[in-house]
């Protein structure tokens, strides 16, 4: 694979004390050091060799190791009306299914719930605020949070390509490894963005509907608040996991076209597809392989003693799929003309 | 030639540069470049000629089928990262985030630059707004920019940083004619500065009058390269002699070696060569060829562009 830019450091794992030289601005005297020893660059007269070119580019152009493009690429990402909206779309879910609930309750009272996932602790509400989280999370789960990743992730490159920007980009040079660094970096960052508003915004919903005490664990134990809340942060950072192998799936499909919506679309499918696939018993064999066989694996947490091993298992599988994504959006992007 | 040689007097050369297209179509057929230091290369050829697939493959967005290419002596496109922090470009028409600001559109391909400092990025993107004249719409969102503004945009992000060389593929595409020759003063602007510049176009006109080399592509293929000047010389005057004594004519025209004898209807024509015209009437006169007119005639850049890339419509792929 003739890869254009394997000189590229990293830049999101940049440490503001680096090995790279940090000179003085370089920009102000740019031919003058390499070619020509002998000529000081105070003295423009040389008679014996006449207009002696100076070197076109100093081999030492610096290259900072610095985080101003993945700052800037968050920045770009966070400000985008477009994806404060969606921002502002997973934070309304939960309002909403906290007030749903909470005028269901008194009728319902504490019989069956919504048939989905997250059957096991919607009983638990009535008697806990905390739990708001967790059945806003895996109803969330099913659909919206895959849906805000797939728009960010299929539009990281593809959108790139479709407004041309690609190609302005790499010629300035920003280095095709380090931009898909850049975009897998902002990409994980918006999964934890977007995982923790809905955790949060339920969190506070909850408290304010419902009554908040010591939680009942769906094992039947009982821990206090703040035990309980070190379980919501685990929940939240399991499913920031789940959503970051998406968010790799979405990059991979994104380096091979110039249509982001196309990429949007072919992650959402993937997962619908995940979905249907697992819940399907005769596939029961290949369902642990699935990408979203997993996600729903968080409410292990809720339990005492807490399954260590499906939780590990679910947190390799998320592994795995980001590695192997990253690596086949790399091979790809690395290697193909840019045409748009 | 040695990697050396390139780097102190070629700014773009290639050798042998070819793009076969995944369909087998052969974009850019064995391009020998040699664009000298400090020059301005006008890269000509009409649509679908090769152009955009050459200055990519310069660029290090297309990765070459065969043949090699240095820009500013580095091999591309391995050295991208090295070096096209020197090499300002506007690649197919500008390209930015519709939902920024032309300040922050700058901003961003700045940001995306290791080679400059952040410190100096306010005044350099300041400056180089200033220059194409946008000060005025730098926090207007680009959706809202015209196109001129687009392309004087375009330009602006090219002269963000200090540059040894400025690639502008068809700058000047879709711009009214005031766009165009603004385009034109910035073209000298920066040349004068010293910087080498490679303008690609479709028509001559926009290119001979700031161009000091030209490259002439014709289906992937360079059919001419060298200064504009040497061009000038290969316009060979043509002699035309309106005559009702066609054979005769040519009898005559052939005994002086008179080259590519073209007949037309009342009227025949042919390279003149070192023969002077005088000498040329003397000897048809004295072949009692009934001359009824005379005319030497030289043929324009025009035609010349035009006999070397074809008439229109001479779909050649």
């Amino acid at each position: 694979m003739s890869n254009a830019n394997n000189l590229d450091a990293p830049a999101p794992a940049s440490i503001p004390t680096s090995p790279a030289p940090v000179s003085p601005p370089t920009s102000a005297s740019p031919p003058a050091p390499a070619s020509s020893p002998a000529v000081t660059s105070s003295t423009p007269v040389t008679p014996s060799t006449p207009a002696s070119p100076p070197a076109l580019i100093s081999p030492s152009t610096p290259l900072r190791l610095t985080t101003r493009f993945l700052r800037n690429e968050l920045r770009v990402t966070f400000f985008r009306r477009r994806n404060q909206l969606l921002l502002l779309v997973a934070a309304l879910f939960p309002l909403l299914i906290g007030i749903g609930l909470k005028a269901a309750a008194p009728h319902g009272g504490g019989g069956s719930g919504p048939s989905s996932g997250g059957a096991a602790f919607f009983n638990q509400l009535a008697g806990n605020g905390v739990f708001l989280t967790f059945i806003a999370l895996s109803l969330l789960l099913i659909l919206v949070l895959p849906v805000l990743v797939a728009v960010v992730a299929g539009d990281s490159i593809a959108g790139e390509a479709g407004y041309g920007t690609l190609r302005y980009l790499l010629t300035v040079p920003a280095g095709r490894t380090r931009l898909l660094l850049v975009k897998y970096v902002m990409i994980v960052v918006w999964c934890v963005a977007a995982v923790f508003i809905v955790s949060a915004v339920a969190l506070a919903v909850g408290a304010v509907l419902f009554p908040v005490g010591p939680v009942t664990l769906l094992s039947g134990t009982t821990v206090s608040v703040a035990a309980g809340l070190v379980r919501v942060l685990w929940v939240t950072l399991y499913i920031c996991a789940a959503m970051a192998a998406v968010g790799a799936i979405g990059l991979a499909i994104s380096t091979f076209t110039e249509h982001a919506i196309g990429a949007i679309a072919a992650v959402m499918i993937l997962v619908v597809a995940s979905e249907v696939v697992d819940n399907i018993p005769q596939f029961a064999t290949v369902a642990p392989y699935l990408p979203t066989h997993w996600w729903n694996s968080f409410d292990s947490i809720l339990r005492t003693p807490i399954d260590t091993t499906t939780l590990w298992h679910g947190l390799l599988s998320f592994l795995l799929y980001a590695v192997i994504f990253v690596l086949i959006a790399w091979a790809r992007f690395t290697s193909t003309d840019v045409t748009s | 030639m040695t990697a050396a040689a390139y780097s102190s007097e070629l700014a773009i050369a290639s050798s042998g540069l070819t793009k076969r297209f995944r369909g087998g179509q052969l974009a850019v057929d064995h391009v020998d470049l040699a664009v000298p230091r400090g020059t301005v290369y006008g890269f000509l050829g009409p649509n679908g000629s090769g152009k955009t697939t050459t200055i990519r493959m310069l660029l290090g967005l297309a990765f070459p089928t065969s043949g090699s290419a240095q820009v500013l002596g580095v091999g591309m496109p391995d050295g991208a990262v090295r070096v096209l922090s020197r090499v300002g470009s506007l690649v197919e028409g500008p390209a930015f985030y519709p939902y920024l600001s032309g300040w922050d559109n700058l901003a961003r391909y700045d940001a995306a630059d290791r080679s400059v400092s952040a410190a100096t990025a306010k005044t350099r993107i300041g400056v180089a707004l200033d220059r194409v004249g946008l000060s005025a719409a730098a926090k207007k969102r680009f959706r809202n920019y015209s196109l001129g503004m687009k392309q004087r945009l375009a330009i602006a992000a090219a002269l963000l940083t200090p540059r040894d060389l400025i690639v502008l593929d068809e700058p000047t595409n879709g711009l009214d004619p005031q766009g165009t020759r603004e385009v034109r003063a910035l073209v000298r602007q920066i040349a004068a500065d010293g910087i080498t510049v490679f303008v690609s176009s479709h028509l001559l006109a926009e290119i001979e009058q700031v161009s000091t080399h030209v490259g002439v592509m014709r289906a992937g293929q360079l059919v001419f390269q060298g200064e504009l000047a040497a061009l000038r010389r290969t316009a060979a005057p043509r002699i035309a002699v309106s005559t009702p004594d066609l054979t005769a004519a040519a009898e005559v025209l052939q005994q002086l070696g008179l080259a590519d004898p073209v007949t037309r209807d009342d009227a025949i024509t042919a390279e003149l060569g070192d023969i002077q015209p005088e000498r040329v009437t003397a000897e048809l006169v004295h072949a009692g060829v009934a001359v009824r007119g005379l005319t030497v005639e030289s043929p324009s850049l025009e035609d010349l562009f035009v006999g070397l890339t074809g008439e229109g419509f001479d779909v050649e792929r």
